[in-house]
């Protein structure tokens, strides 16, 4: 893993939940078809009320043609990833090209699947960062010092340690953690 | 320290005698539930770190249950059920209740419950968020992701943050107008659509007591709305009795309660004869109101169906609304089960049955899935098209889950939903309720 994440910004709101990630008629995708599989990333927040995407403007499209996104790191408010357990979701965002999201809490389901699958890393912001960053800053995300700049004006803000979750994110996901644990072969 | 019921059920598959709130443990896994959406994923992940050629830990444990997109043209949603087939098939997994076959059931966490897959005490994982329904057993139930959930499939085991407990407390009669979609409404609104992120929610009191099975469910369905881990009632002769009926079986539960001196987070007390009708407005569950605040409101659709608002007992309650009156908006009826859906034959109120209630005050009956919940391909029956103001027994109105991204929904209980399709605005039924 390395240890900086470096990547434009785009910011959303308060209570992302995973049918604004991943509108439930998209779900039908095979997740291990290579090309089929792209679609997640095309319409990856694509059930954000378009006022609300990327803000504080908003009128944003997170994805504006083809497959990826031209931002990497989300700035989000408390309870992320709520509602639904689909793991498309986090893979969605994967897929569109998210290498971090940062926000101040997750919701669990959300928070489990991003690490357990190795999809991106999901900082804790110890405040909310929403009107720190407006979309489109460029930001650098320092995992060791646990801190986020925003390049576009070099404040720096405090993330929480990722603490033992640290070890499944290093080893890649869930399965290659267990491995080199030695719980499964 | 004594523990809760949640602490006891998770200490008791983990390689501990005790457990404490936000332990990491490792647990055995009793049964994993998967369907449609999220099966396919997990089989696809399970191959990939297993093998091509990988068996499941336990072929009898692992329970499918195609629910989401049965009842549509979608190319795509059809190969997923295929997907589904050929796996079963290839394990010879025992419990497949396959669409378009004699075992086809419905909605995943009613078909639970009606095949006697809910066991007090025991642990259940599924790939939905609704998963935590199972809770009203008292058992460990939860919603995971693809990955853990083929973790599962491959070892019968995942690692669980053990969840510390808020309990929710009613005490006395609810009114005879009150149903627990009041009350989990309620108690999100009350908390938030965050308040129990991590945690357990435990409902307890006389009140609680006294409601059936079916109610305990919605109780425990919904709080996933309010960020929980998990919802749980401590079972009863209530639960012993359903549990009988559906596996033949006694269950012992002399060790399913929380001890007296167990730590809980958080303890909410209400008095249940004070309750009030409640609706989440657009586009939170945490939206909170009450329906004879919102008299003026007018709905254009009432969505009777799901996990949450779709069982024997919430049609049995829309149809005493509904017996004699007409519908004055699109009204959509969605039994959860094949079995839900039968009963709507059987089952009947002064002579007449619950299907010819609805078919006289003229709403439209769709077959056991979940349909419109939560919008799914565009051909769905429910599914909102455009601007739909719509009243729904459903547990999540964010924006665009039914469908369009126009729509807007607002949460009730089944009576709510009933009478407001006759008014054509939202209405409180307690003066409709003898």
């Amino acid at each position: 893993m390395e240890n900086i994440i470096r990547g434009k910004v785009f910011v959303l709101g308060e209570n992302i939940d995973t049918d604004q990630v991943i509108p439930a008629n998209y779900l039908v995708y095979k997740l291990d078809d290579e090309e089929e599989s792209k679609n997640y990333g095309k319409y990856a927040f694509s059930g954000v009320p378009i006022e609300q995407s990327g803000l504080p403007e908003g009128n944003i499209p997170f994805v504006k043609e083809g497959f990826k996104s031209e931002y990497q790191i989300v700035v989000g408010g408390k309870n992320f990833g709520c509602g639904s357990s689909r793991e498309h979701a986090p893979y969605a965002l994967a897929k569109a090209g998210v290498k971090a999201v940062v926000a101040p809490f997750y919701a669990r389901i959300f928070y489990r699947n991003s690490i357990d699958g190795g999809f991106f890393v999901p900082f804790e912001s110890q405040e909310s960062l929403t009107t720190m960053f407006k979309t489109g800053d460029e930001a650098e995300i320092d995992i060791k010092k646990s801190e986020i700049k925003n390049v576009t004006n070099n404040k720096i803000y405090k993330l929480n340690s990722l603490g033992n979750i640290a070890k499944i994110i290093e080893a890649g996901n869930i399965f290659e953690y267990a491995k080199k644990a030695g719980m499964i072969k | 320290m004594g523990m809760t019921i949640t602490e006891k059920i998770l200490a008791k598959h983990s390689d501990k005698s005790v457990v404490k709130a936000k332990e990491n443990i490792w647990i055995s896994v009793d049964k994993l539930m998967t369907h449609d959406v999220c099966g396919p994923g997990t089989i696809g992940v399970f191959k990939r770190e297993f093998g091509s050629d990988a068996k499941v830990w336990d072929n009898e444990s692992i329970i499918i249950i195609p629910d989401h997109y049965i009842f549509t043209k979608d190319k795509h949603a059809a190969r997923n059920l295929d997907i589904l087939r050929e796996f079963a098939k290839e394990q010879s997994i025992r419990y497949f209740y396959d669409a378009f076959s004699p075992s086809y059931s419905g909605v995943c966490h009613v078909t639970l419950a009606q095949k006697g897959h809910n066991i007090p005490g025991e642990v259940l994982f599924g790939t939905d968020s609704h998963t935590c329904t199972s809770g009203a057993f008292g058992m460990f139930s939860t919603g995971i992701g693809n990955t853990d959930a083929a973790f599962i499939m491959g070892t019968g085991k995942l690692w669980v943050k053990v969840p510390e407990t808020i309990k929710f407390v009613f005490e006395g009669e609810f009114p005879k107008h009150i149903m627990a979609k009041d009350v989990i409404l309620r108690i999100i609104g009350d908390i938030g659509v965050d308040g129990a992120t991590y945690k357990a929610m435990e409902f307890a009191g006389s009140a609680i007591e006294a409601l059936s099975m079916e109610e305990r469910m919605t109780i425990c369905n919904m709080a996933i709305e309010a960020g929980g881990k998990s919802g749980i009632i401590a079972p009863d002769n209530k639960t012993i009795d359903f549990v009988k009926e559906k596996t033949g079986k006694d269950i012992d539960i002399s060790c399913l309660f929380s001890d007296e001196d167990a730590e809980y987070s958080a303890v909410y007390r209400y008095n249940a004869s004070e309750m009030e009708s409640v609706v989440a407005k657009p586009h939170s569950p945490d939206n909170m109101a009450f329906a004879k605040d919102l008299e003026e409101q007018k709905i254009d659709r009432s969505y009777i169906g799901s996990c949450t608002g779709g069982k024997i007992t919430d049609f049995i309650a829309s149809a005493t609304i509904l017996e004699g009156k007409k519908v004055v908006v699109e009204t959509f009826i969605v039994p959860s089960t094949v079995e839900v859906d039968n009963q709507l034959d059987s089952v009947k109120i002064h002579g007449k049955s619950l299907r010819s209630i609805f078919e006289d005050a003229g709403c439209s009956i769709g077959p056991a899935s979940c349909a419109a919940c939560l919008g799914g391909p565009e051909d769905t029956f429910g599914r909102t098209k455009g601007s739909e103001r719509v009243i729904s027994t459903t547990n999540r109105n964010f924006p665009a889950r039914m469908g369009s991204k126009e729509s807007s929904v607002y949460l009730a209980s089944p009576y709510v939903a009933a009478i407001s399709a006759i008014t054509g605005k939202i209405t409180d039924p307690k003066k409709y309720i003898k």
